[in-house]
């Protein structure tokens, strides 16, 4: 019931965008389908005159059926780029083999003797087609088209990852943000849909064989109808923005930002986080989100605009440990607090870099980074029987770095043996484990342990209003209080929320915080 | 290969002036399907309303040579003319829509309703809607299918034997000289057949028709043929009137073809003229056969019959096929 409430509420205040993205999920459908049609269909009668290509061409389409579609749209990327060209391409290609095969079968599923007997009355090879074979192979061919259409509402969603809008924008968002209130408020639309689409061609599919003008030119009629929603005109601008779903959805992200800069008149095309770098760097769209230590800043030359207003909140990276662990062996204190403020954000994106895009070990990355600071020693000789630190990461490039660097130092200073455990997967896994006592240590930032671990009221995060020592302070007094966790001091890097534009284009513009941007926006 | 030097005597006669000209003629006909020879050097000729039908045992090539004739299969040798002009002249529609077409499994289109079934040939000859009407109903109440109850029905509300009385009407439609059927009663029961085939041998529609009828079933051919193609292996084993395949056998095949029948096909052959002295007769019609003059002789059908028992009916029979026997060994 709650869950309800909080949906209807949801739909009410994002209607406008419920809206927009309906139309576009049914456009991105019809024009899909529409293709389909225009080629399937040819293609499935040509097949059933020339049987002996059958098993080619339909297993051709089945293996097309058979990609998984985000592969597909990922092989379609470097293609197509992003937007509607690539999703209406992967969906027409999803299409295809049900059309393909229903047409061909129900073709061959005409009684010869009724062929024959056409012919030998007559009829003409267009004649037999069109007043007796399409009619007699139409329930077959428009079950082809009912799948295909209940199949391409669906994978649709996926067209909210290459930037093609649809209902996947809440989906997705919802899915990144744990929300099931936003995931049902794209789902039961889109189901809705799947079973209108279902139900329109089933409506077209019992206007019966004798009327197969009518139907043939109600589908015709209908599907670009329905496909041109999607080129209604949208909102222009002088720059495009390409957002996460995740961006988009939670409140200190695109929302809060619009707020705090008034960040007006940048129209955005949501799209898979894993693309938004490239969409950037392929100048698909001039605005992206992102994380301001990301090795790809550096791999494509973007700027990260400084978030002069902190609407962003501080994600400083800090390590998190068992107070137990410093009691036993109080020399830690000093080893681990050499690393407390030397890494700054441009040193974590280059960093991040030579491990994500250089494919270099984190641990190489990780020694040579001490041996440029002084900080460097050969590891002494393990001494059997000494305790283990045990020290846990998130399954990402930064996080093995860190790790890597605390066990160098552990090792070369210390006669404790260490234990990495990397792999932790997400935030949640690291946290349970510290507490627990499966690791002693791992690298969290500031901002999540605020809001996604401590998760205060509203007005305590206000009340904080996104200064990094508020926010550290913060959180290392609740740890303490609540979990008897210790959080140490900063190793100095943001790795937040940013927005990122080309380099080149951030310079000739003349902008370099998110306040030049949305001045520039303004003019 | 005296067959071969009949057909030629034949098409010799036929050239006469005086005789109409043939309205199909078909020479040295050949079809292979691979390397199987389907149907080899055929050739006959067809006077206007002469019904002949093609018969042989399955595979012998009677429907492929059957479907030369409006070119649904295309010969590999030989040729077909209608009206003295070759059928590749024209294009296949337009000489598909001159003559009527009747297959065993009807190949009603099952989307449209008899009348639609039935005006499909009209229609595409581009006749006026009110016409076709008028000659759908006339059909249908030839073929005793009162059309207001049938004319609205689908196919699948008929039964097979209606089914097969649509496709006839379908065929009759435009009114085509001529009519090609493939085992049009093939598919039916044996009462249904019988009462089909008598209603079509009555049908005053196709009196008139040059008529081409492919059939295994020697009775029915028989009873409908003026003229009998035998067909074996794809060659013409004998080309004539049932009584000379039934006296005259060309060749062994011929005999043995008719040999488990024979009785029933000479009582169904020899007329009361065939078999009597004029005097026998009286007021009893000379084209009456021996078998239909049985059957009212012994009580199973009403008809007026000669002065003369069962008895004498059969000795005389026998006589007659004694003569027929004797003039076949000269």
């Amino acid at each position: 019931m709650e869950t309800l409430t909080a949906l209807f509420a949801f739909w009410h205040e994002q209607a406008g965008k419920l809206g927009e993205q309906t139309v576009q999920h049914i456009g991105l459908t019809a024009a899909s389908l529409l293709l389909a049609v225009l080629v399937g269909v040819p293609l499935g009668l040509w097949l059933a005159r020339r049987p002996r290509w059958a098993p080619a061409v339909l297993g051709g389409a089945g293996v097309l059926q058979t990609v998984p579609s985000i592969a597909l749209l990922g092989f379609l990327i470097p293609l197509l780029g992003i937007g509607a060209v690539p999703a209406i391409c992967a969906l027409f290609l999803y299409a295809l083999l049900p059309i393909i095969r229903n047409t061909y079968e129900g073709i061959r599923g005409v009684p010869p003797a009724v062929v024959e007997a056409a012919r030998g009355l007559g009829m003409t090879n267009g004649q037999v087609l069109r007043q007796v074979e399409l009619p007699l192979a139409l329930p077959v061919l428009m079950a082809g088209i009912r799948t295909a259409a209940v199949i391409n509402v669906g994978v649709a969603t996926l067209a909210a990852y290459v930037a093609a809008g649809g209902l996947g924008e809440f989906i997705f968002g919802g899915i990144n943000l744990n929300n099931p209130v936003m995931i049902l408020a794209g789902a039961l639309p889109a189901a809705g849909l799947a079973l209108a689409f279902d139900a329109l061609l089933g409506g077209v599919q019992k206007l019966s064989a004798r009327r197969l003008r009518q139907a043939g030119a109600a589908l015709l009629l209908a599907l670009p109808l329905l496909a041109g929603g999607y080129l209604l005109p949208r909102a222009t601008g002088k720059l495009m923005a390409g957002f996460s779903p995740e961006f988009v959805g939670r409140a200190d992200g695109l929302p809060g930002l619009t707020k705090i800069y008034g960040l007006t008149h940048l129209p955005s095309v949501v799209l898979a986080p894993a693309l938004v770098y490239e969409a950037a760097h392929n100048a698909h769209v001039d605005v992206i989100d992102g994380y301001s230590t990301d090795g790809r800043i550096r791999a494509y030359g973007l700027r990260v605009l400084r978030d002069d207003r902190r609407a962003f909140p501080p994600y400083y990276a800090v390590p998190v440990v068992r107070p137990a662990l410093l009691r036993a062996h109080p020399e830690l204190r000093t080893v681990l607090a050499q690393l407390d403020g030397q890494i700054s954000d441009s040193v974590m994106t280059e960093l991040n870099y030579r491990a994500d895009y250089l494919h270099e070990d984190p641990k190489a990355i990780a020694a040579q980074f001490l041996k440029q600071r002084g900080l460097w020693r050969a590891p002494r000789p393990a001494v059997a029987g000494e305790p283990v630190v045990r020290l846990g990461s998130k399954i990402f490039a930064e996080q093995y770095i860190l790790i890597e660097m605390y066990a160098a130092l552990i090792r070369s200073q210390t006669d404790l043996a260490v234990e990495t455990k990397t792999g932790l997967g997400a935030t949640n896994i690291c946290f349970e484990a510290l507490r627990s006592g499966a690791i002693d240590l791992y690298p969290e930032y500031t901002g999540t342990g605020l809001l996604v671990l401590l998760q205060p009221r509203p007005a305590v995060v206000d009340s904080l209003g996104g200064r990094p020592a508020a926010v550290l302070n913060y959180v290392r007094t609740e740890f303490r209080r609540r979990y008897g966790l210790e959080w140490l001091a900063p190793l100095g890097f943001n790795n937040t929320y940013a927005l990122l534009m080309r380099g080149p284009q951030a310079r000739a513009l003349g902008i370099a915080s998110v306040s030049d941007l949305s001045g520039y926006l303004r003019q | 290969m005296t067959d071969v030097a009949l057909v030629f005597r034949l098409g010799l006669l036929c050239r006469v002036p005086a005789s109409p000209p043939p309205v199909i003629r078909v020479s040295h006909l050949r079809k292979h399907f691979g390397a199987h020879a389907v149907v080899q050097d055929v050739s006959f000729e067809l006077a206007v309303g002469e019904t002949l039908v093609l018969l042989g045992p399955s595979g012998c090539g009677k429907t492929t040579l059957l479907k030369m004739l409006n070119r649904l299969i295309e010969p590999d040798g030989g040729s077909v003319e209608i009206n003295g002009r070759d059928v590749r002249q024209q294009p296949a529609e337009t000489l598909r829509r001159g003559m009527g077409y009747v297959i065993q499994q009807v190949g009603l289109l099952p989307h449209y309703t008899v009348a639609e079934n039935i005006g499909v040939v009209p229609r595409l000859l581009g006749h006026a809607p009110a016409a076709i009407a008028a000659r759908t109903e006339a059909l249908l109440t030839r073929l005793h299918l009162p059309p207001a109850r049938y004319a609205g029905q689908l196919p699948q509300q008929l039964s097979g034997g209606q089914q097969q009385r649509v496709g006839l009407a379908r065929a009759l439609a435009a009114d085509p000289p001529i009519v090609l059927m493939d085992e049009p009663f093939g598919a039916l029961d044996p009462i249904t057949r019988a009462g089909i085939r008598r209603e079509f041998r009555e049908l005053e529609e196709l009196r008139s028709k040059t008529v081409v009828l492919v059939t295994h079933d020697v009775a029915e051919a028989f009873e409908l043929a003026d003229r009998i193609l035998l067909l074996n292996a794809g060659r013409v084993q004998q080309l004539g009137t049932p009584r000379e395949l039934l006296f005259r056998p060309a060749n062994d095949f011929v005999r043995y073809f008719f040999a488990a029948e024979r009785l029933a096909l000479q009582l169904r052959t020899l007329t009361l003229d065939d078999v009597f002295d004029n005097e026998f007769l009286h007021d009893a019609n000379p084209h009456t056969t021996v078998h239909e003059a049985l059957e009212t002789l012994t009580g199973t059908a009403v008809g007026t019959t000669g002065r003369f028992s069962v008895a004498q009916l059969m000795a005389a029979f026998g006589a007659a096929l004694q003569r027929e026997e004797d003039a076949w060994k000269r």
